[in-house]
């Protein structure tokens, strides 16, 4: 380590404690407490990244969250491995891995610099303008420039990182530890309002914290040395909770915001653990305080991006924080007092300053005449024209501005230095504020945006007020804050405070030189590489909202969302359009304020838990006998059971034998299940169901359809009268949640006169539906009491009855056209009675099936599935199922959109059966009918919506929805595929058994 | 994400509600008598208001129960919260 570069021991970086860690490759050394960025520049080095579009040589700018160029890539090649990390935040730890991005062989010499020659064929939207001719070639541009472009590598392994989710609930939110925040916090506490503090930094304090100068006093003391004392009392505080490295990245309304808590980024490898990584906190408050502080402006003029030119409070942060001396020829441009500040800061600790060039003309403040005192040379009313050194500022250029400060005149001077500090004044952190829903108000006089309309119980307080003195600070805060919180008394209101005031303010958005704007690269965005230049291109080719401007340039869309560049690029719009700034409007902050890691948004709802699943009484016997399973909303189904050697369609076929020929056994636990009871039950299914319920006997069975008021099918199923006043329904599986939902709609805001009580009962019950023409001596097996004669327990009834002692309901219904029984038990005896069916079947060659089984069964019959024969757009009507449709019932859901003019056209699409020419032939479902292929454009006439091949039929089924289809009976009609068409023709859906003979089998 | 005062229930995140449209529209007494655009208006026709706005909302991980809510659709204030059947306490 250069040792000359550790300039005084700091508070805030233990320097008995050594940590190693590599940048590219090499090994360096750093101290516990320093960031990567300060550790880099303690060892001399600057360059640390190349720009994303021009891959100019870039260096660490900032020391912040705001900073744009010294991104990197950490621990590459390894599954812990996160790319775009700024170098200004991460805390060193012992093996530590960092490297930089978007150079290639290395950041010394990297071959897409060549694109900085060519940098005037490349100007705002040059991708746009030139690869997207001609239209068709895009696919081939894109690879290589989806290669070229990026920022960092995705890891590709899984994250073996832990994350968390914690809601708080807290009175006052208190957002930014700085000064500000933490007399907030400490007021706020005392004061009874259960307070949290939360700071992205690992220090509470601020730039206060390290703020040791003559001109920022309170009570005699250095500010630093008050404000240390002042953190110290607050872990006697009760009622206030402190998390440092901790970011809000989202303030929503209602005073809802999400921080993504730091925990374990800073420790080393071994460290980490087992330990949760990061943690999302959902934090409702009550009352929000900002005190988020402000961003330094840079100076936007020519060459202004070099490695060496760094914002002037962060120089002044890394040599008074962590001790560090960013150069030992040292430049600073500015347009206000800060800069002074950093310039007599280093001057105090022997670090050479070459010289202040100032924009403003001779300033007669406190702090300028005391840098002028002692002896550092100040060059008013100038301004930087240019700047020299390829990996290192190595020069700057200087000449007088004009008066108007739009041009420079007389000679260039020419001043050497290694580090050039720039200062083009400070941006509230209003991102946060606006997020909320808050408006910004102008300020002519600082050129700042500050909060205006507060749209929840919040306040924003300090520098992201636009309250730059400490002496305003304080005083305003002690109003403020009593107001806010309703209190008369805050403990701060007798403090003795030093500070200066600046009293001359020059702004110039866009610096000028002596080259031409077409010659000069005076960056904006300095992650996206957008130069004025871009910005005034954009302006000329037409584009005027600023959010236009913004997606055209990409000015403010790199992962540091702007937060330097904004301003100017706004200044110069503004400028340039005539346009004023309080017309312009910011463009929209979102969150996250700063980027969050995937992982802490998923927390633990990876894996497993990536979202819930529900399984049936029987699901383990599923598992344990071989089935494959099938999503169907949250529900795991048995989807076949293949035995050894078996394709899926294999399976399926000899199920689908088994069910008609034999016997099949279908978990049917899923379908939803309501109860319904009440004495105006059976008006209520009058009025939600299609068909007539009111003379439906006890103990018998109906199917109905259901219809959203647009006449459109919605669900169907079957409903049982259990009692006078008792039904059970059952739905879709799917709308099962749904269905309940619009019931329940119904109700309570059209029909709260009728007296109907509605519970879901779907999972209480497990459903075991035994089919086929043997599945009556089954359950007479299972349940000898009960007499299932077809006399005493047709088809469309239903029995109470026990199985060992345990009251069951039995119905007898059918959704495979076979003689069917559902047994419905209490959803823990599901599997003992499951496997008391398999017992008593085995003589009868009992098969289980799946649902795809259960598909094909139905389609042979010609049933629908709601969801997959409809899609929303048909009618009962289009389904051809008049039947089900009562012409006599006065009303029910849908009835009126029936006769619509829309719903009675005649070349509706249809649900209709298709069977192809070639019995051997299926089709693939979702496939387009035509009737004519030979006329462009084809005619599309519908499509199929389901398909099999029936081995009880021994050919290929299918339906499908066609534009008049159900006038088309026999027509040949025609499905064309990638390679070849296949001829097919319109047949009734009922492929099997259309008199229902085996239903009484 | 708003905070909403369940008349039923009390204060609760909105993440247990649904939103349901807009209110106070009656399903018509007799449907069959309506004209096609008549009918229309009733199933298709909706407001969209930018500001106040009367809406139906559910609580639906809650007590299951729907009331109606006036919301400025601009900052997402509400005004008011009451039960089915009820008038609107704000015009």
């Amino acid at each position: 380590m250069p040792k000359n570069l550790r300039i005084n021991s700091s508070n805030f970086i233990d320097e008995t404690t050594r940590v190693s860690f590599k940048f590219d490759g090499k090994t360096y050394y750093g101290f516990k407490g320093d960031t990567l960025a300060s550790a880099l520049i303690a060892n001399g080095i600057h360059l640390v990244a190349r720009s994303f579009k021009y891959h100019r040589p870039r260096g660490i700018m900032t020391a912040g969250s705001e900073e744009p160029n010294a991104i990197v890539q950490i621990n590459g090649n390894t599954a812990y491995t996160e790319p775009n990390v700024r170098a200004t935040e991460i805390e060193i730890y012992d093996g530590l891995e960092a490297s930089s991005q978007n150079c290639w062989p290395n950041v010394n010499f990297d071959i897409g610099g060549i694109n900085n020659i060519l940098s005037p064929l490349l100007p705002a939207g040059f991708y746009y303008k030139t690869f997207m001719w001609p239209a068709s070639f895009w696919e081939k541009y894109e690879y290589f420039i989806r290669k070229s472009a990026g920022l960092g590598k995705s890891p590709t392994k899984p994250d073996p990182d832990l994350y968390e989710h914690k809601y708080i609930h807290c009175d006052v939110l208190v957002i930014g530890g700085g000064i500000s925040g933490i007399m907030a916090a400490k007021t706020s506490a005392e004061n009874n309002y259960k307070t949290l503090l939360l700071d992205e930094k690992p220090h509470l304090g601020g730039t206060t914290i390290y703020q040791s100068s003559e001109f920022n006093k309170i009570n005699n003391q250095y500010s630093s040395k008050w404000l240390e004392k002042e953190i110290s009392k607050l872990k006697n505080i009760k009622n206030l909770e402190i998390k440092t490295r901790t970011s809000v990245a989202a303030y929503h309304g209602y005073n809802f915001l999400l921080a993504r808590e730091n925990l374990t980024d800073h420790l080393p490898l071994n460290k980490k653990k087992d330990k949760i990584r990061q943690r999302l906190l959902k934090i409702r408050a009550k009352k929000v305080i900002a005190a988020t502080g402000s961003i330094e402006r840079p100076l936007i003029f020519n060459n202004n991006d070099r490695p060496g030119i760094i914002l002037s409070s962060a120089i002044k942060k890394y040599s008074d924080y962590y001790g560090v001396v960013c150069g030992k020829e040292n430049i600073l441009f500015t347009n206000n007092d800060s800069a002074y500040e950093t310039a007599i800061s280093l001057f105090n600790k022997g670090i050479k300053i070459n010289a202040i060039i100032d924009i403003r003309e001779k300033v007669n403040s406190e702090i300028t005449n005391h840098a002028e005192k002692i002896g550092i040379k100040i060059y008013n009313s100038y301004t930087i024209v240019d700047t020299s050194g390829y990996r290192r500022i190595k020069e700057v250029s200087i000449m007088k501005l004009s008066k108007d400060g739009q041009s420079v005149t007389g000679s260039k001077v020419k001043i050497k230095c290694d580090c050039l500090g720039i200062s083009g004044g400070w941006t509230p952190a209003v991102h946060l504020f606006t997020q909320s829903g808050g408006k910004l108000k102008f300020d002519n006089e600082d050129n700042v945006f500050i909060p205006s309309k507060y749209p929840s119980d919040q306040i924003s307080i300090g520098s992201c007020n636009g309250e730059f003195d400490l002496n305003t600070i304080i005083k305003n805060f002690n109003q403020n804050i009593k107001n806010f919180l309703g209190i008369d008394k805050t403990s701060f209101e007798d403090l003795k405070i030093n500070s200066t005031k600046e009293i001359l303010k020059k702004n110039i958005w866009l610096l000028p030189s002596d080259k031409a704007i077409g010659k000069c690269k005076p960056f904006v965005d300095f992650q996206n590489d957008a130069t004025a230049k871009d910005i005034k291109l954009a302006l000329r080719e037409g584009f005027r909202s600023i959010e236009h401007v913004k997606r055209y340039t990409t000015t403010g869309m790199g992962t540091d969302q702007g937060k330097l560049g904004n301003m100017h690029a706004l200044g110069i719009i503004s400028d340039t359009s005539g346009v004023k700034m309080s017309d312009l409007g910011t463009t929209t902050f979102r969150p996250p304020y700063t980027p969050l890691t995937f992982g802490t948004i998923v927390g633990r709802n990876v894996g497993e838990f990536f979202d819930i699943f529900r399984k049936t009484p029987m699901h383990d016997w599923h598992v344990d006998n071989n089935a494959e399973f099938e999503n169907v909303g949250q529900w795991k189904r048995a989807w076949y059971y293949p035995k050894k050697g078996e394709s899926m369609f294999d399976a399926v076929q000899r199920e689908s034998k088994a069910a008609r020929d034999g016997a099949g056994i279908l978990d049917a636990s899923t379908l939803g299940k309501i109860d319904i009871q009440g004495s105006d039950a059976s008006e209520f299914l009058n009025r939600v169901y299609t068909n007539a319920w009111s003379k439906l006997a006890i103990g018998k069975c109906r199917y109905g359809l259901m219809l959203n008021e647009d006449g459109m099918v919605y669900d169907d199923g079957v409903t049982t009268r259990l009692d006078e006043n008792h039904y059970i329904m059952t739905t879709t599986t799917g709308g099962a949640a749904t269905v309940l939902g619009k019931l329940e709609d119904y109700l309570q805001t059209e029909w709260p006169e009728l007296d109907v009580y509605l519970t879901s009962v779907t999972d209480h019950f497990a459903t075991i539906s035994v089919c086929g023409p043997n599945s009556k001596k089954i359950v007479k097996k299972v349940i000898p009491d009960l007499d299932l004669s077809d006399e005493e327990f047709p088809h469309m009834s239903f029995k109470n009855a026990k199985i060992d002692n345990i009251k069951c309901r039995v119905m007898r219904i059918s959704f495979t056209g076979e003689q069917s029984y559902e047994i419905n038990i209490q959803a823990n005896f599901g599997k003992s009675v499951w496997e008391k069916c398999m017992d008593a079947g085995k003589e009868f060659n009992i098969t289980p099936y799946g649902t795809e089984t259960m598909h094909l069964l139905r389609a042979e019959k010609g049933f629908i599935i709601v969801g997959q024969d409809t899609d929303a757009t048909l009618t009962p009507i289009d389904l051809q199922m008049d039947w089900i449709v009562s012409k006599k019932k006065y009303d029910f859901i849908g009835k009126r959109s029936l006769y619509r003019s829309d719903t009675i056209k005649e070349d509706r699409k249809q649900l209709v059966g298709i069977v192809t020419e070639d019995p051997r032939e299926v089709l693939e479902e979702g496939a387009q009918i035509v009737a004519d292929v030979s006329k462009k454009p084809v005619e599309m006439l519908g499509h199929i919506t389901s398909s099999y091949f029936s081995p009880n039929l021994n050919k290929s089924i299918a339906l499908g929805v066609v534009k008049g289809g159900k006038n088309m009976l026999g027509k040949k009609l025609f499905i064309p595929m990638k390679n070849k068409i296949i001829n097919v023709q319109v047949a009734d859906p009922v492929f099997l058994d259309k008199e229902n003979k085996r239903l009484n089998a | 994400m708003f905070i909403i005062n369940c008349p039923y229930c009390g204060e609760r995140e909105q993440s247990e509600f649904k939103a349901g449209g807009e209110a106070h529209i009656e399903r018509p007494k007799q449907p069959t008598e309506l004209s096609d655009d008549q009918w229309a208006e009733y199933l298709f026709m909706r407001k969209n208001i930018k500001g106040i706005q009367f809406e139906r909302w559910v609580h639906v991980h809650g007590c299951r129960k729907w009331f109606n809510m006036v919301r400025d659709t601009t900052n997402d204030q509400i005004h008011a919260v009451y039960k089915m059947g009820e008038k609107p306490p704000i015009k």
